[in-house]
């Protein structure tokens, strides 16, 4: 019997093509359930006879991680993309795990509401619409304005899990403040659908703020420490507090607000008076309404500002791209350290998660040498240098070790996916340590 | 296990610590032991086996490693003030006393971070970073004794999780002692360590995946200001209707408690905090952030509340007022000692907006059962707080007010909610983890234990009413695991 045959008897299955590879491996057949109970019964059979299978929302992140050792199935979230609720007055709303994104941050916006978190990955992937909530979840997207509203894993209150063996399990719930149980839904986040496959999530949602605005300002290198001391211990409440570097130039730190009509533009107006000051920005600070001002306004104060600055234009192009932490005083020095060895970073300064990028061609030696040296920096400033994606020819140079770095507690989630997934169906090799 | 066996695991554990911790740390006395027989929830009494007063990591690794040779069960303790009988001893266990560890061993503002040893005491840590203008923001109403590792084990709110989140969001890296007695680190000083969520998965675990040794936490910065507010209304139905009202504005606020006519007539009677007189419901409403924000939505509060026809409304102006209105809040649940002998207190969740009906509801099942509830409750994310007063000398009273505690559990599963918001399953709520998750989801649950602590030693009969075998070492189920209630004598 050919797999297809084997498989549609759970759901719609399709041969794959070259287009469903993942990370360069090639997959057998694509296989799309429209609800928990398909998935379990794919899972099933997948497990029983020893098939791998690879979870995809929108692929934008597919190549995340380690190639996978194999790839059977390519198993796709799209068919369980509907909104199951929006409970406008508990600001929550359960989503299927393939529902994009986008369209959710449409579907909410009607009441003023919004899931607060940046999608990194626009314009690439199957149907470039960035990502899936499903995908987010399972990469820990993370993006500016986590400052505001704590990471994505603080904002999913309950999921929906199918796993490896067709179980079918549910944690969390739909109330916000919920202890009863052990937090999967913590457990999934980042585990880039090694662990389970997540059919459905809830979240927790915020108002929009009425207003927003942006204060930019263009900061000497020598300076960095300075403004983001003053920035980090504002209480001016930011939404997000980013900064972005290129080698060679100047670093350009972004402060947002929201809030109150009026008020927000006068807290805005009071930070950029802030930054004026000798010693921190200088003159090089505007005040943006993000909404209204073109790039070339900008540019206009802020000489440096409004190039492509956002994570993905430079994903698209695949280059090596990294994770960066560091314990928040020590941001200057890891934008310093990034800078100096050819990486571009940017991200949230006000956190301590960055993203840094070499650009393409790099010699894999020297790509190589680049992480080892970055990771000995973020391990002395408390954090960690995760390599997320890279170019083929540097990956397969990477082993678990040089991709993830040192893991803590790595003992434990080797115990952790023996549980979950003893078969080692779900992505196998994908994860840190190989598991 | 037999009895015997659980004598000499006790007793082959004791010599082998014997060599190697200091005697005073070893409690052996049975009228010693006695005092540790229980924590916040007074109902349920177990005496341990042994208790540890452990004075450093070191003393926990040797103490569980020695609870896994000899299989004995342990349970860790902080200060005890837990309401759901998680640090409930085991009869054959070792309980392990952080409340030595109160080491603070930093505060680093410019990182926003404090490094702590699990025996701090939560106010402690703001106390210590408030002249650097940082604290720390979960705050239980217990802030003045719970620790931090009782905290990070229940993952503990407070009235101002509703804007800042509870402990989980608030914990950066732990040192653990698993199950196994191997020391290891979950998590980095920044977010977003490489890895499985661990961190993650153990707040809130309640002690059943390890024992936490030290902990680095993020510290808040202090908002510019606060203002407090307080409404009175005829009844909790307008309350809940300004509440839900403020919420729909696009207002987060950093408090929102709801106190009933019966919870304020408790507090006025203990500390005469001079809420309105005759009100049916109070809402306390705290705003805080930046000056320039605070100011306008105090206005959208006030009009909110008059819209919703509150019968009074006032503000604090100073700290002095400000403590003023907190404080009948805050002495609601000693406050209801006054009035009843004996209480129960719940934590059931609903969602914000089944509040008015889920009160009705409560208030017929009340006059029903003819068992008076005190209501006091963290209104903006639906944590309800019911008080079920009963006199336990009363014939049968005991067990019209479990009833009724029972009761209102169901309710708030029915609503779509959670049996628990903040105080933890415990021991006491086990036996209703079956009425909100199904038999897999209890399973899968179990997974992230049995990876953990595949011979269940840690906290046993905890959180899950049945224990779930795990994998190739299937276990034999003692009596004395099983609810943990049930070994326990219930007063
Ligand atoms: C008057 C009063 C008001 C309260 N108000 C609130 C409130 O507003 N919000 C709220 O959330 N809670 C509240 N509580 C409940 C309680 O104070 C919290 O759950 C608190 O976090 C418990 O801390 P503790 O140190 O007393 O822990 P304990 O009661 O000693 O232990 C609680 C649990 O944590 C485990 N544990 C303790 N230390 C560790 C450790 N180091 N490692 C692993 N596990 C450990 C124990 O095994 C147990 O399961 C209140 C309690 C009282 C008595």
């Amino acid at each position: 019997m050919t797999l297809e045959r084997l498989l549609d008897a759970a759901c719609a299955v399709r041969p794959a093509t070259g287009c469903d590879d993942v990370d360069g491996v090639p997959a057998r057949v694509v296989a799309r359930p429209t609800s928990a109970q398909e998935t379990s019964a794919l899972l099933r059979t997948c497990s029983a006879q020893g098939l791998a299978v690879v979870v995809r929302g929108h692929g934008s992140k597919l190549e995340w991680g380690r190639p996978p050792e194999r790839v059977d199935v390519v198993l796709e979230t799209g068919a369980m993309a509907q909104l199951v609720e929006h409970s406008r007055g508990d600001l929550v709303a359960t989503a299927g795990a393939g529902m994009p994104l986008s369209r959710l941050r449409h579907l909410l916006s009607g009441a003023r509401h919004e899931l607060v978190v940046d999608d990194l990955a626009v314009g690439r992937g199957t149907e470039a619409a960035g990502s899936t909530l499903g995908g987010a979840v399972a990469t820990n997207l993370s993006g500016p304005r986590r400052l505001r509203a704590g990471p994505l894993r603080d904002l999913v209150i309950g999921v929906r899990l199918v796993l490896a063996d067709g179980t079918v399990a549910k944690a969390g719930g739909k109330v916000v403040k919920n202890v009863a149980g052990y937090d999967l839904g913590k457990l999934v986040t980042g585990s880039l659908g090694t662990l389970a496959v997540i059919t459905e999530v809830t979240v927790r949602l915020h108002p929009e703020p009425p207003q927003v605005r942006q204060v930019l300002a263009r900061v000497p290198h020598e300076r960095l420490a300075p403004v983001l001391a003053h920035l980090v211990a504002s209480q001016l409440a930011p939404h997000t507090l980013e900064v972005h570097a290129e080698p060679g130039g100047h670093a350009l730190v972004s402060v947002g607000l929201g809030g109150g009509p009026g008020s927000t533009q006068r807290r805005a107006d009071l930070l950029a008076l802030e930054l004026a000051a000798p010693g921190l920005a200088g003159d090089a600070v505007a005040v943006v309404d993000p909404e209204h001002t073109t790039p070339e306004e900008v540019r206009h104060v802020v000489p440096d500002a409004g190039r492509p600055w956002s994570t993905a234009q430079e994903v698209a192009l695949r280059p090596t791209l990294l994770a960066v932490t560091a314990r928040l005083s020590g941001i200057p020095e890891l934008v310093q350290v990034a800078n100096d060895h050819g990486l571009t970073v940017s991200g949230s300064a006000g956190v301590g998660v960055l993203r840094a990028t070499l650009p393409e061609p790099t010699p894999v030696a020297t790509v190589l040498e680049t992480v080892t040296s970055v990771r000995a920096v973020t391990t002395g400033l408390g954090g960690s240098t995760v390599v997320l994606d890279a170019p083929p020819t540097v990956k397969s140079a990477l082993d678990p070790a040089g991709t993830w770095g040192p893991v803590p507690g790595l003992e434990l989630m080797r115990r952790v996916k023996a549980q979950f997934d003893p078969g080692r169906t779900l992505a196998p090799g994908r994860f840190v340590g190989g598991l | 296990m037999t009895q015997t066996d659980a004598q000499t695991g006790i007793r082959a554990l004791l010599q082998d610590l014997r060599g190697v911790l200091p005697d005073h740390v070893l409690v052996t006395d049975p009228a010693e032991r006695e005092t540790y027989a229980c924590d916040g929830l007074a109902a349920y009494r177990v005496r341990p086996a042994l208790v540890v007063l452990v004075e450093s990591a070191d003393h926990v690794a040797q103490v569980v490693r020695s609870c896994a040779r000899h299989h004995v069960p342990f349970v860790a303790r902080g200060s005890g003030t837990g309401l759901s009988g998680g640090a409930l001893p085991h009869a054959d266990g070792v309980l392990v006393v952080t409340s030595r560890l109160r080491t603070l061993h930093e505060v680093r503002p410019q990182d926003q971070r404090a490094v702590v040893d699990p025996g701090v005491v939560n106010l402690a840590v703001s106390r210590a970073a408030n002249p650097q203008g940082y604290y720390f923001a979960p705050d239980p109403s217990s802030q003045q004794i719970c620790s931090v590792g009782g905290n990070v084990a229940e993952n503990s709110g407070g009235a101002h999780c509703l804007k800042y989140g509870f402990t989980a969001g608030h914990v950066l890296s732990l040192e653990v002692v698993t199950p196994d007695g191997e020391q290891v680190t979950l998590g980095t000083e920044a977010p977003d360590p490489p890895g499985y969520d661990l961190l993650g998965a153990f707040v809130g675990s309640e002690g059943t995946l390890g024992v936490a040794t030290r902990a680095t936490l993020r510290l808040t910065r202090l908002p510019e200001d606060v203002r407090t507010c307080l409404a009175g209304f005829a009844s909790t139905d307008e309350a809940g209707a300004a509440t839900s009202a403020i919420i729909a504005a696009g207002i987060v606020p950093a408090a929102m408690e709801i106190m009933d006519a019966l919870a304020i007539e408790a507090a006025e009677a203990a500390v005469s905090c001079g809420y309105p007189e005759g009100a049916g419901a109070v809402l306390v409403v705290e705003l805080d952030g930046p000056a320039l924000e605070v100011e306008g939505e105090l206005e959208q509060v006030r009009r909110i509340c008059r819209e919703q026809r509150a019968v009074e409304f006032r503000t604090a102006t100073d700290a002095a007022e400000r403590a003023e209105i907190w404080r009948g809040r805050k002495s609601a649940f000693a406050a209801v000692g006054r009035i009843s002998p004996d209480y129960i207190v719940q934590d059931g969740v609903v969602p914000r907006t089944a509040l008015p009906e889920v009160l009705r509801e409560m208030g017929r099942i009340s006059a029903d059962r003819g068992v008076r509830v005190a209501n006091v409750f963290h209104a903006g994310d639906g944590n309800l707080h019911p008080l079920v007063l009963f006199d336990a000398d009363e014939e049968g009273a005991t067990g019209r007010a479990e009833e009724v505690s029972g009761m209102i559990l169901d309710l708030c599963i029915a609503h779509g909610g959670s049996i628990t918001g903040e105080h933890g399953v415990g021991a006491d709520k086990a036996r209703y983890m079956p009425r909100m998750f199904g038999p897999a989801d209890l399973d899968t649950m179990q997974l992230l234990r049995c990876a953990f602590d595949p011979d269940g030693l840690a906290n046993p009969g905890k959180i899950y009413p049945t224990p779930r075998m795990c994998g190739e070492r299937p276990r034999v189920v003692h009596a004395a695991d099983e609810p943990g209630v049930d070994g326990a004598e219930v007063f």
